[in-house]
């Protein structure tokens, strides 16, 4: 099978993830589509990899999901806590951050 | 001798060094020190004299270089000292009509607790301004000019708890200020054109100067002029001096009759190379004498404060100096000798005033004068005979130096020589007229006492011999200085190797100026008399006529400053205000509030949702790419 179909897929995914953080309202959903295209990412580096030849690529995404699993940790924390201030899971009600 | 050059102008500063900063352990002694060192410097003044008289005309300048002062590449100010016929006349002016005003400050001063202080600005005004006679070029000649300004501002404010002597020293200043800027800039004119400042170097160019530089030797006398009419009182910047009588009156003999205001006539005579070859130049000169004479007498008329009247006799006397000085060679030595005589009586007449004033509890308003001539009758004589030398009684002082000038105005020739010495001619009529009036409202008629602001009566009394015996020595002088100098032409003789002198075409012969001299003395008496002699002087003024009224301010000349000067400055700096206000601090102001409002705009993206960061992210990073692969492409 062609490595480059992966490539394909791989932007697919991220389109999708990328389209799910820009429309969706619920943190928990949001979030999962940023791991979404983190994971589109490791597949167009796995491919990468088989394509050159070499395992860098795979390095990389180990490395990815060292951080997308910290990343989870702390970013679950933060929905958690806000959700229990707020009462809420919506990304447009935590908007205080501004002038 | 070149030595004792440097030791003349030394000793007066010496002593004003001495004196003003010794602090008040020199008060019991001050004033003597300061008349000695004044002293001191008149007999230097007198032995060089007898040095200068005992050689040849040819070898009679003496110069002493004494240091660099500006050792500049290009620019070389030095500091030297000329000694010729012209500025020897000076110096023995300045140092004997100075000592004897010193002499004279020892009593009018007794009473004053800052005596010493007075003595040391006395002794600075005489160092200065032998500085400035002394000089052999136009650099130390401004050093010396700026000294006698300031020495000037100082004797004038003298009682500053006074505000009116105060304002009166700042007006002085400020006048003066104009007149030293035109110094200031001929000076730069001369140093760009023919490269020094020193009279030797820039007499002989400017006699060869020709096109452009011809132009600029024109322009290098009207700066001369405008520097000569600030420094003498000459219209358009004769304003100070009414006001300047504000000062002790020695200050008004010395300053504002004797030296100081004759300092714009050494200016002149001393350019006489430049004056000759800017013939535009001199016309202005003869025109600023010919008006500032008429104008000086007119404002003359209408004071009743006798050191106002006074100073307005000084304004119009150092008109016809300076006319005598515009008229060129042939008017040079005329102005000097008038400079000297007048010197004499109008520094006799001002240390008169003082005396009477020593005596009527300072009172100055001479309709509360009269009748004081049993009571003073060494004032009144000195003071008289002052009077018959400035109106030009025959045999006396004013009468040769005079008619000298009035008919070398007619041999000026053709319609201007006639208007020049019409102008002159009726000067000398009205200061007939105002002198006779100062003479009688003083010391003949009624007495018209009155006690002063405390209460106190007036006592007329003869002055101290301090004060009498300068009187008597400066009546001498006003009796017989003319006449000396005019024995076988003697001053002519002797100031003719500097100035030039040449016998102008008088169209008037000698005996006409002379009678006609006469004709109008007599009548400006006899005017004077009708109105003030024959019917009782009205102790408050009557409103007078409408010239009357307009001479008593001066002839309007504040009045047409504050129109013209102060509010056109007014205008100026309020439109300079305005303009700041719009356009610079508009600019200023602008640019802050469009950064400001353009910042309020841009803050709203900064809306607080996190998608629509996200966008901006995800945007911002599609730019990049798409950025990558475009620059990829090419």
């Amino acid at each position: 099978m062609n490595p480059v179909n992966y490539l394909y897929l791989s932007a697919l995914l991220f389109t999708i993830g990328a389209a799910g953080v820009l429309i969706r309202r619920n943190a928990i959903v949001v979030f999962m589509c940023v791991e979404l295209m983190l994971n589109a990412c490791n597949l167009a580096f796995v491919t990468f990899s088989r394509l050159h030849g070499n395992l860098d690529g795979q390095i990389i995404a180990f490395f990815t999901m060292v951080v997308a699993a910290a990343e989870v940790v702390v970013g679950l924390a933060i929905i958690v806590s806000i959700y229990r201030t707020r009462h809420s899971a919506s990304v447009d009600d935590a908007n205080l951050m501004k002038l | 001798m070149e030595t004792l050059i440097g030791l003349l102008v030394a000793a007066p500063l010496l002593g004003a060094g001495i004196l003003l900063t010794g602090g008040r352990r020199l008060d019991r002694t001050g004033h003597l020190i300061g008349t000695l060192l004044a002293l001191v410097s008149f007999a230097f003044a007198v032995v060089l004299f007898a040095d200068m008289l005992g050689k040849d005309t040819a070898q009679r300048t003496l110069t002493s270089h004494l240091w660099t002062w500006v050792p500049v590449e290009g620019f070389q100010a030095q500091v030297g000292f000329q000694l010729d016929q012209l500025s020897m006349t000076f110096v023995l002016l300045i140092t004997g009509v100075g000592s004897l005003i010193h002499i004279y400050s020892i009593g009018y001063m007794a009473h004053d607790e800052r005596r010493r202080r007075f003595f040391g600005y006395l002794n600075l005004f005489l160092a200065a301004m032998l500085l400035l006679v002394l000089a052999d070029n136009y650099f130390l000649l401004y050093a010396g000019w700026e000294g006698v300004g300031l020495a000037s501002y100082l004797l004038i404010g003298f009682w500053q708890h006074k505000p009116s002597a105060a304002t009166a020293a700042k007006k002085a200043f400020i006048v003066n200020r104009v007149g030293d800027i035109g110094l200031s800039i001929g000076i730069m004119l001369m140093f760009t054109t023919f490269g020094s400042f020193a009279f030797a170097d820039v007499f002989p160019k400017v006699a060869q100067a020709s096109g452009t530089q011809h132009a600029t030797v024109t322009g290098i006398g009207f700066m001369l002029l405008l520097a000569a009419c600030g420094k003498s009182a000459q219209v358009p910047l004769q304003s100070w001096l009414g006001d300047a009588m504000e000062g002790p009156t020695p200050v008004s003999a010395l300053i504002h009759a004797a030296t100081m205001v004759t300092a714009g006539v050494y200016l002149i005579t001393r350019s006489s190379a430049i004056f000759n070859a800017a013939p535009d130049a001199q016309t202005a000169v003869v025109t600023v004498g010919a008006v500032t004479l008429l104008f000086g007498a007119i404002v003359g008329c209408a004071k009743d404060d006798i050191k106002k009247a006074l100073a307005g006799s000084t304004m119009s006397q150092i008109g016809y100096m300076i006319m005598a000085a515009g008229l060129g060679p042939i008017g040079y030595v005329f102005a000097i000798m008038h400079l000297v005589t007048h010197g004499f009586f109008k520094a006799g007449l001002f240390l008169g005033a003082g005396s009477v004033m020593h005596g009527m509890n300072d009172e100055v308003d001479m309709r509360r004068y009269g009748a004081l001539r049993s009571y003073m009758p060494i004032t009144f004589v000195t003071f008289g005979l002052g009077y018959l030398a400035i109106i030009g009684f025959p045999g006396l002082s004013g009468f040769f130096s005079k008619d000298k000038i009035i008919e070398a105005a007619f041999a000026k020739g053709g319609g201007e020589g006639w208007i020049l010495g019409s102008a002159a001619l009726l000067g000398a009529a009205i200061t007939a007229f105002y002198m006779t009036r100062v003479m009688i409202m003083t010391f003949f008629g009624e007495k018209r006492w009155q006690p002063d602001a405390e209460g106190h009566e007036p006592h007329p009394h003869e002055s101290p011999a301090t004060m009498t015996v300068p009187m008597i020595v400066l009546a001498f002088g006003s009796v017989f200085a003319g006449g000396l100098f005019s024995i076988n032409s003697a001053f002519v003789k002797w100031l003719e190797p500097v100035t030039g002198h040449s016998e102008g075409n008088s169209p008037v012969s000698t005996a006409t100026v002379t009678a006609g001299t006469m004709v109008v003395l007599v009548v400006g008496v006899a005017l004077a008399w009708a109105m003030y002699g024959r019917r009782p002087v009205p102790a408050v003024a009557p409103r007078g006529s409408l010239l009357t009224r307009a001479a008593r301010r001066d002839l309007l000349q504040d009045d047409f400053n504050h129109v013209v000067l102060v509010r056109g400055g007014e205008h100026l700096t309020r439109s300079l205000v305005y303009l700041d206000h719009s356009l610079v601090d508009g600019v200023v102001n602008g640019t802050a509030a469009s950064v400001g409002g353009l910042s309020g705009r841009l803050r709203r993206v900064q809306n607080g949702y996190v998608r629509s960061y996200a966008v901006s992210m995800l945007g911002g990073t599609a730019l990049v790419v798409a950025a990558t692969l475009l620059m990829r492409a090419v």
